[in-house]
């Protein structure tokens, strides 16, 4: 028997309803190139948006390149990055040099923009510990692979500039994965308990290798986990390179004010597998689903956005393929020349002073290596 | 020199380090107004300010990462875990992290991060708090794991670990805070990682030891004394990296030894010790090296401590079994 219930005052489904009509996604190209949130529209002059499409580009090959290096052995360990050209450079195009970088696996792109050279990125793909060796002045660290830990060590990277009273933000990556992580929760809730600089980005590329977002969390959109933490939240399309700059930009504006952490969710898509390692993404996606964020093509509406302008044209998008694929050469044939590792490097970096059972390993290795 | 508490002791190391060095921070639950659940960092707010000595969220991962981050950005961190049960909340942070960060970036970067932590049986502490886990994280590369038995040795210690420019899990032992007073120098001093010291010295055997059970050794020592039998007490006071030399050069003399920890037998860094000196020391051994540990249960419910915690009997009774080998 149904028993009549008294009318309640709280109406925790509307509750959750009113949540999430807060986190509409922030666009301001749409997928044909059109100009949709005119009054969003950063300031940037033709250079720099016709230097942001080369680095998308370059991008672009530098991926297909890396797939191809991967599949002859000369590449190892490599998270393809094609599709979330606007969401990884768009959101590093926002920022200054003295911003630090903490990446995810999929984030070198991001790390060869603020400074990393490109034959280091392929020692790390390779696992070769100059790689890791960041050059002085590049404010990165190397991809993290334990997902969620980047977010815990922005948070302290974060206070750590605002208790130096410098004008720079942390930022860091994640994916839509990485949300259901404790660290996740924990970084963004630390940076904003401590007030500190941060932007947290997750790139919502709607899948943890096979597992779909949604198989993730029941919450509507990943930008409201913000609310967990009491910082603002945003869900940006991440394949509109315009939009996530000025979120981003935003978002640091704020941070260098002293007003505290943002987290950005940026709507992406992955065309390539998870990595080289194996992963076959057919078995899990639709090719309905491929076609229809092959669409959405960052690099598609922002070419078409700056020709309307006379901003881009075929020769210049030539001109950048043929710099990448020569670049990408160079340093391959650098990475290539790179002395091999001996256990003694390995053992030398472990500690500023040497303990004595490594002192002693040390002096079997380098007798071992002398013959 | 002023007599002092081991926990009186920690609290001027990290008085001395926080005037020395302006990058040294304090963090932890309940450090700051708080001065610490147990008074570890009393007055050190009130002295060096909210910016320097500051409580976190309750969330032992988040604190492990604010010590990383803090390091990239040129501070020298010295985060406190309540109790060392709650390590394994932050055992990425630390293991997987920290440990790792000179060699992961090639020199480049490093964390020169110092974990105050509490741990240690004989004070009744509900669950989880007075586990012995510093067995685990002895075997992690680029670690080295401190545990002082006495008020001098916990302070020259702890400046020596928050100067060390690679991170050091430096373990207090509840019973041995407040158990009894020793002069310690009121001025600054360090105590070298990674070297022993001979508590007591003796001919028969050697006790290789550290923690709760230092005390523990010398008082079988003194009770075996009584018997005739010279018993050398060694304080590891560092479990990693060991003081091979020191521990090589007591067993040659002797030629026998014993291994004491409060730990379970499959934990703890006994076994790491018995394999040393068998590697080292064989042809000097009258007997082979036994170890005191206890049961290879979970730490006792509180009541049980008594009976769970291994102590200066069973070193007696072990000590024997090596001795008329």
């Amino acid at each position: 028997m149904a028993s009549k219930t008294k009318n309640n005052t709280f109406d925790a489904v509307k509750q959750l309803e009113n949540v999430e009509s807060q986190f509409e996604m922030f666009q301001i190209l749409n997928e044909e190139g059109e100009v949709v949130n005119e009054a969003a529209m950063p300031e940037l002059s033709d250079e720099q948006l016709q230097e942001l499409m080369k680095r998308m580009v370059y991008t672009r090959i530098l991926d297909q390149r890396s797939i191809s290096l991967n599949r002859q052995g000369r590449l190892g360990f490599y998270a393809p990055t094609a599709g979330q050209e606007a969401s990884q450079l768009a959101s590093q195009f926002a920022l200054e040099k003295e911003d630090f970088i903490l990446p995810g696996y999929r984030d070198v792109p991001q790390m060869i923009w603020h400074g990393l050279p490109l034959a280091q990125a392929f020692l790390f793909s390779r696992g070769h510990f100059k790689g890791n060796q960041i050059p002085e002045g590049v404010n990165v660290i190397s991809p993290q692979i334990i997902i969620g830990a980047q977010y815990i060590q922005a948070a302290g990277v974060a206070l750590g500039m605002k208790k130096r009273g410098a004008k720079s933000v942390a930022v860091t990556y994640t994916g839509d994965g990485g949300a259901s992580q404790g660290d996740f929760y924990e970084g963004i809730n630390f940076a904003g308990a401590y007030k500190a600089p941060a932007i947290f980005f997750v790139q919502n590329n709607r899948f943890a290798i096979s597992t779909p977002v949604e198989k993730q969390s029941a919450a509507k959109t990943i930008a409201q986990k913000a609310v967990a933490a009491g910082i603002p939240g945003i869900q940006v399309d991440g394949m509109d390179p315009l939009a996530v700059y000025a979120a981003t930009l935003d978002a640091r504006k704020r941070a260098i004010n002293g007003e505290g952490p943002t987290l950005i969710e940026t709507m992406t898509y992955r065309y390539g597998p998870h990595t080289m390692a194996g992963d076959d993404p057919t078995r899990y996606r639709t090719a309905d689903l491929d076609n229809e964020w092959e669409k959405k093509d960052p690099l598609v509406r922002f070419r078409k956005f700056l020709e309307k302008k006379n901003l881009w044209n075929e020769e210049m998008e030539n001109e950048t393929i043929e710099k990448a694929k020569e670049d990408i050469k160079e340093a391959i044939k650098e990475a290539d020349n790179t002395p091999k590792q001996k256990v003694t490097d390995l053992i030398s970096i472990m500690y500023e002073e040497m303990p004595n059972h490594l002192q002693e390993q040390y002096e079997i290795y380098k007798e071992k290596e002398s013959k | 020199m002023a007599q002092m508490t081991m926990i009186q002791a920690i609290t001027d190391a990290l008085r001395t380090e926080l005037r020395n060095d302006p990058n040294v921070l304090v963090f932890g639950e309940d450090v700051g107004v708080n001065g610490g659940v147990f008074r570890a960092t009393e007055g050190l707010q009130s002295e060096f300010g909210e910016d320097r000595v500051f409580d976190t969220p309750l969330a032992e991962s988040g604190i492990g990462g604010l010590a990383i981050g803090l390091a990239l950005q040129g501070y020298r961190p010295v985060p406190e875990i309540q109790f060392f049960g709650f390590i394994f909340e932050v055992m990425d942070s630390v293991a997987g992290q920290m440990a790792r960060m000179r060699y992961r970036s090639g020199g480049r970067y490093s964390s020169p991060v110092t974990i105050r932590s509490p741990f240690g049986g004989g004070v009744h502490t509900p669950e989880m708090h007075a586990d012995s886990l510093e067995g685990m994280v002895a075997q992690q590369p680029g670690l080295k794991i401190v545990i002082p038995s006495t008020p001098y040795d916990a302070k020259g210690l702890l400046i020596s670990s928050i100067r060390d420019n690679d991170p050091v899990i430096f373990l207090e032992h509840m019973k041995l805070y407040r158990s009894f007073r020793q002069e310690v120098p009121e001025e600054e001093y360090t105590i070298p990682l990674g070297k022993a010291d001979v508590k007591r010295e003796g001919k028969d055997l050697s006790i290789i030891t550290y923690g709760a059970m230092v005390h523990e050794s010398l008082k079988a020592a003194e009770e075996l004394e009584k018997e005739g039998h010279s018993v050398e007490v060694i304080d590891l006071r560092t479990i990693m990296p060991l003081d091979i030399e020191t521990i090589i050069a007591s067993v040659e003399k002797t030629g026998r030894a014993i291994v004491v920890q409060e730990a379970q037998k499959q934990s703890g860094i006994a076994a790491h010790v018995v394999a040393e000196i068998n590697d080292r020391a064989i042809l000097s051994l009258e007997a082979p090296v036994l170890r005191v540990a206890a049961p290879d249960t979970v730490f006792a419910f509180s009541q049980a401590e008594t009976v769970w915690l291994p102590n200066y009997k069973d070193v007696i009774e072990t000590a024997k079994k090596v001795l008329t080998f």
